[in-house]
């Protein structure tokens, strides 16, 4: 089969490369030519034999091109500069371990659609096939974990694939996308033509919403009794929080959010009932249960979400509104799918119910009066809650407090596992854009590299990591990436000594047999701190607390890693076991 | 329930991989693929069968559709339409079996394309069912090897 050969030609993706003559430049100089084109201002990246051409040129270029300490912190690093800036993030990497190294960053922004183009240098093409030095077949390797990615066998292609790597990853349900390029491409010359719009036959994401499917959402939320809108990561990328807040608030819907979709709408808005889910509100889970209409915005019904299949939201008529067809009944049947961007949807479904004489404010309000009250007993009965302990420093105290004291207005990103949850239920996010949390993968590792990218975006905002002491050692060598730029990051590290979540599970589920999640060995964090030039702070009491989250944000030249030591065997609460119904929580 | 989908493909490197890729890593299953360049070679033509309830096969071909090299998904096995296989089989052919062997070959349309002193390789085409019916027939007098292509198919031509 001739296609499987490794040829070069051109195979008919490029419509929008004409053919005309035109002077050729270098390759690696194309490539920045193109970055810049395309409003790259920042590169995360570790360099190595086959990249060194593109390194060469990036010296002499616009782009901040930032050395970080390990690929996978590139990765990380770009996504979080994504995530906090709804900008295309870069990762440069070199071929074999270098791109290697970089897949779990790459799995991680593929799981949460994150848009990101990550290059890759790759032996020359006389020696791919031939296990030659430092190479690895990185396009096999992230297939299933990238948007789609390439291998630029033929110079003139060059150009035309990073355009396109660009528009792929940030349209439609963005992603990431990898561009693998051979040494020679980038030695050799290559044409530049002139970059017009691009268009891809294969490639048409539907982002209007069909009229018809817009009435029938619409109808329905005109009969319910009991809506519910759950949100989730898409209305954060497709920056439609605007207009989902103004449907919440004019049809008086109560709102649920995923741990992706945290921020989507204000957590201090007495219509939003926090996360749903496995450590969800009692609220949210409750309501989701009992709601005759679930509209689904942005969300995909993860298994975290839905507990057992069968059972969730029995009584509910479902709205699905979601870019991406593959996402609508695939795990739970829909009634009415809305496929478009969702911020269309949204505008279209305000624009008609604004037009519509059967919808009236007023009227609205006063029809689920009753829900809204039942909504509100859920939470006044179980709300968010923990237990004081005295001098005992409580994790949850120590979110609450770095939200007091951040005034709510914070950057803030997660490691992976009890951090990551008190987290998203202890800061109230009331703007998109302000959690940055590997949802889908649940990455250990993320928080670190992810809030120097936050931070190269936005030099004058407060970014935090709140981190697990297993998590933080993941990626701690970062550390002297943040030292080296100036990217003052404060890392809150709610040290209990364990891998707490995964701990959490032995306690409840295996009878306290706690295999290999006792960590006895940890760095001194403080120590840790002054050896990457980094402020350290410890509390070790809760009255400590407060002081050392302001002596932490009054620092603003410095890393500072804070080292709180809390209650050892702490749980997240509530819990819905795996696999059960939503409305089997654990409460304490 | 089985089905038969028609994928059109770019026809680029890796491009089939996806599709594979797909199909294992998602859990879906392939009874059968068969792939070749159309009128157009820059497109190649897919033909897969696979079997899953109404919503598998919805999941399979949205999946397919959402890969950036395919250019169009069809299950044409949701109207009418012909489906080809074929079947190359290498019979023991000793005195007592060759006539057997000819006869059973002729009921079924195919023909003798390779002769040794010991063995008939014939060839059969047909709808999957009767590649089996063959098979099943020949079985027992003696099949040493046999490779089938796979199904390919197309939806009929309208009638009008
Ligand atoms: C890279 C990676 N490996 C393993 C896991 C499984 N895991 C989930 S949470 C967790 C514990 C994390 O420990 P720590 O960072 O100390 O956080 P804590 O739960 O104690 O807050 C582990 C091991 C993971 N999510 N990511
Ligand atoms: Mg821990």
């Amino acid at each position: 089969m001739k296609q499987l050969t490794l040829r070069t030609g051109k195979p008919g993706v490029h419509n929008h490369f004409k053919e005309e003559p035109m002077s050729k430049i270098k390759g690696a100089k194309a490539i920045v030519q193109c970055l810049v084109e395309e409003g790259v201002d920042t590169i995360f990246g570790f360099p190595g034999g086959v990249i060194l051409d593109l390194y060469d040129e990036l010296m002499d270029s616009p782009i901040k091109n930032l050395l970080v300490r390990h690929e996978q912190g590139a990765v990380h690093a770009a996504d979080g500069y994504a995530r906090a800036s709804g900008k295309v993030g870069v990762a440069l990497l070199t071929s074999g371990p270098g791109a290697t190294n970089g897949v779990t960053g790459i799995a991680t922004a593929y799981m949460d659609s994150i848009p990101m183009v990550v290059l890759t240098g790759q032996v020359p093409r006389a020696l791919i096939g031939n296990d030659a030095f430092q190479e690895v077949d990185i396009v096999g390797i992230t297939r299933p974990c990238t948007k789609h990615n390439y291998l630029v066998s033929n110079p003139d292609d060059l150009v035309p694939v990073l355009r396109e790597a660009f528009y792929l990853a940030s349209s439609g349900r963005p992603g990431p996308v990898l561009v693998d390029m051979p040494k020679d491409v980038m030695a050799s010359l290559v044409a530049y033509p002139e970059k017009t719009e691009i268009k891809m036959q294969t490639y048409q994401p539907t982002v209007e919403p069909h009229p018809g499917q817009v009435a029938k959402a619409c109808k329905a939320m005109l009969k319910a009794k009991r809506p519910v809108l759950y949100v989730g990561g898409g209305v954060i990328l497709s920056n439609s929080s605007k207009e989902l807040t103004e449907l919440a608030e004019k049809t008086q819907i109560p709102v649920t959010m995923t741990l992706m979709g945290l921020g989507a709408f204000p957590g201090t808005n007495p219509l939003s009932m926090g996360m749903l889910g496995m450590h969800g509100s009692y609220a949210a889970n409750m309501m989701v249960a009992k709601s005759d209409l679930l509209i689904a915005v942005g969300a995909r019904f993860d298994d975290r979400i839905t507990g057992r299949l069968d059972t969730f939201a029995q009584e509910a008529e479902i709205i699905h509104i979601d870019i991406d067809p593959t996402s609508i009944s695939k795990n739970v049947k829909v009634d009415i799918p809305l496929v478009a961007d969702c911020k269309n949807a949204l505008l279209a479904i305000n624009a008609w119910l604004d037009s519509s004489a059967e919808f009236d404010k007023a009227a609205f309000a006063e029809k689920h009066k009753v829900w809204i009250e039942q909504v509100q007993e859920w939470n006044a009965k179980h709300p968010l809650s923990y237990q004081d302990e005295g001098e005992i420093i409580k994790p949850q105290y120590v979110i609450e407090t770095i939200n007091r004291l951040t005034g709510g207005d914070a950057i803030i990103t997660t490691e992976v596992g009890q951090n990551q949850m008190w987290t998203a239920q202890f800061y109230k996010f009331n703007q998109p854009r302000q959690l940055l949390t590997s949802g889908g993968l649940g990455t250990m590792g993320y928080g670190l590299p992810a809030a120097i990218g936050a931070k190269i975006a936005f030099p004058d905002k407060t970014v935090i990591d709140i981190a697990g002491d297993g998590s933080i050692q993941m990626n701690i060598q970062e550390l002297a990436t943040a030292k080296q730029y100036g990217a003052a990051v404060k890392v809150a590290i709610l040290n209990n000594g364990y891998l707490g979540m995964v701990r959490q599970w032995q306690e409840l589920f295996y009878d306290k047999r706690y295999s290999g999640t006792p960590m006895e060995v940890t760095p001194d964090f403080v120590e840790l701190a002054k050896a990457y030039g980094a402020v350290g702070l410890r509390a070790r009491t809760k009255s400590e607390v407060e002081a050392v989250i302001k002596e932490a944000l009054a620092i603003n030249d410095k890393v500072v890693i804070m080292d709180f030591v809390i209650k050892r065997e702490e749980c997240v609460f509530p819990m819905i076991p795996a696999g059960r119904s939503t409305t089997e929580m654990l409460l304490a | 329930m089985k089905h038969t989908l028609s994928v059109l493909l770019r026809n680029k490197p890796g491009a089939l991989s996806r599709v594979t890729g797909l199909f294992s890593g998602r859990g879906f299953n392939i009874e059968s693929l068969c792939v070749a360049e159309t009128l157009d070679p820059q497109v190649s033509c897919l033909t897969l069968v696979t079997r899953g309830n109404e919503q598998i096969i919805e999941q399979i071909m949205k999946q397919l559709h959402k890969l950036i090299d395919v250019i169009k998904v069809s299950d044409i096995s949701e109207g009418e339409y012909v489906e080809r296989e074929m079947v190359l089989i290498r019979m023991k052919a000793e005195a007592g079996t060759r006539a057997e062997v000819l006869r059973v070959i002729d009921i079924f349309r195919g023909k003798v394309v390779d002769v040794s002193p010991t063995s008939y390789t014939v060839e059969i085409t047909g709808s999957e069912s009767k590649v089996r019916a063959v098979i099943d027939i020949l079985r027992p007098i003696g099949i040493k090897e046999i490779i089938r292509t796979g199904t390919v198919a197309m939806a009929r031509a309208p009638k009008k």
